[in-house]
């Protein structure tokens, strides 16, 4: 199986200081994979590595096996759109359309003017008269034309309202379903991500510290409420992520593959925001050791 | 056809809310043998969903026997789980509405109608009279 992308030992300097560093993950294809860290963590600097924006300085990145700095043939076969949807503000959309079919050998015209004329986005208008929500579809649009078999989006919705965010991703939804995409995009708004990513990875200081298929990931974590203890050892946890005390009251989030059976816990179920915020406000605890092989993974 | 939605707060699993409401669907006689799912498409365009979720649900309603996929036209209901039932529960619903108002005039809340509910559903199925 080939991996949509891969990342050995990654990393980028600008200057004197590393932007990324030492980044390794892997996302198998066919998945929704949500990038989350905080501001800094190389979020950006890892998707533009991943679309040949940027060269790296260590170690390499590879998308279906190939590199996309050196290799034309595999930028054919990505997607991407930038932050904040950046598109030619004095252009018409027919005008990128055209754009988009003279420059890209395997470009759908026809799929590009049908997806948006079913979104009533007029095709004379200049983008930069465009609402955020229609310039934000325009450029999925084009980023789609290109017929890629893998989409990189980096905070494709953050400026976006309510309305507009979720119009995005139901048309995000629709087109991984007709087309069988792989599709990593970052966001702040983790609220967003689920239900819609299938895939997570967490991002922190350049390190990957939560790497895998999000039901997976929820199904590994619980949190425990108990009467207090300072000793944070649990029978049967693998790692505790996050702990918090009352004077009377211990309650943790902790990784386990096995049931806890300490009657003195109550234990509950994680949710994705629970579990990617305990690991971002937590970013030097339950590291996890790094990607798991992901040979025999789907 | 039927619409899917999704709770925003809930402990179930999507796939398993998507089951659920085929089911309860099934249930009321919204859904027959012969009708048609939703293709994976529109359902996760319409709510917003990964679509890997929706196959997810449908192949455990292929599982359960409740439905079937026909390569190339869609999924469709084979089996509907509509009793004999179906025709009392007019009556049970009227039953059930003037119990709430009583309830309700005696001062019981929403959630003290509930926990009523659940414990007495509890204690009646354990004791084996279902």
């Amino acid at each position: 199986m080939t991996l949509a992308l891969e990342a050995i030992g990654l990393g980028k300097r600008y200057g004197r200081t590393w932007g990324l560093r030492d980044c390794s993950l892997s996302i198998p294809p066919g998945h929704v994979a949500a990038l989350v860290g905080p501001n800094g963590a190389g979020k950006t600097t890892l998707l533009k590595l991943a679309v040949g924006l940027l060269r790296p300085s260590a170690g390499a990145i590879r998308t279906f096996g190939e590199t996309p700095r050196d290799d034309p043939s595999a930028l054919a076969r990505i997607g991407f759109v930038g932050q904040d949807t950046p598109l030619y503000a004095d252009f018409t959309v027919a005008e990128l359309l055209t754009m988009g079919e003279k420059l890209n050998p395997r470009w759908d015209q026809a799929g590009a003017k049908d997806r948006l004329g079913r979104l009533a986005i007029p095709l004379d208008r200049k983008t930069g008269r465009l609402s955020g929500g229609q310039r934000a579809q325009v450029a999925l649009t084009l980023a789609l034309a290109k017929q890629p078999e893998l989409l990189v989006l980096d905070e494709p919705v953050a400026s976006l309202d309510p309305l507009a965010r979720k119009d995005f991703l139901a048309a995000l939804m629709g087109s991984v379903a007709e087309r069988g995409l792989t599709v990593i995009l970052s966001s702040h708004l983790i609220a967003d991500l689920e239900h819609r990513c299938d895939y997570l990875i967490v991002l922190s200081e350049s390190r990957v510290q939560a790497l895998g298929q999000v039901d997976e990931l929820l199904s590994r974590h619980w949190i425990l409420v108990g009467p207090r203890r300072d000793d944070e050892r649990v029978a049967g946890v693998d790692v505790v992520v996050q702990v918090s005390h009352t004077d009377r009251q211990t309650t943790m989030l902790v990784r386990s593959d096995a049931a806890i059976t300490d009657p003195s816990w109550t234990v509950h179920a994680v949710g994705l925001e629970e579990l990617v915020l305990a690991y971002l406000a937590e970013p030097s605890a339950g590291m996890l050791p790094g990607p798991r092989p992901t040979e025999g993974q789907r | 056809m039927i619409e899917f939605r999704l709770a925003a707060r809930s402990n179930v699993p999507p796939y398993l809310q998507l089951v659920e409401q085929v089911r309860q669907a099934l249930r009321m006689g919204l859904l027959e043998a012969g009708d048609q799912l939703p293709t994976v498409r529109d359902v996760a365009e319409s709510i917003a969903i990964n679509p890997n979720t929706v196959l997810k649900a449908y192949r455990e309603l292929e599982h359960e026997d409740l439905v079937e996929g026909r390569p190339g036209l869609g999924t469709f209901v084979i089996r509907s789980l509509a009793g004999p039932s179906l025709a009392s529960h007019a009556k049970l619903r009227r039953d059930l509405l003037s119990w709430l108002q009583r309830a309700k005039d005696a001062g019981l809340d929403h959630e003290d109608i509930v926990a009523l509910l659940e414990t007495t559903l509890r204690s009646f199925t354990s004791e084996g009279a279902a």
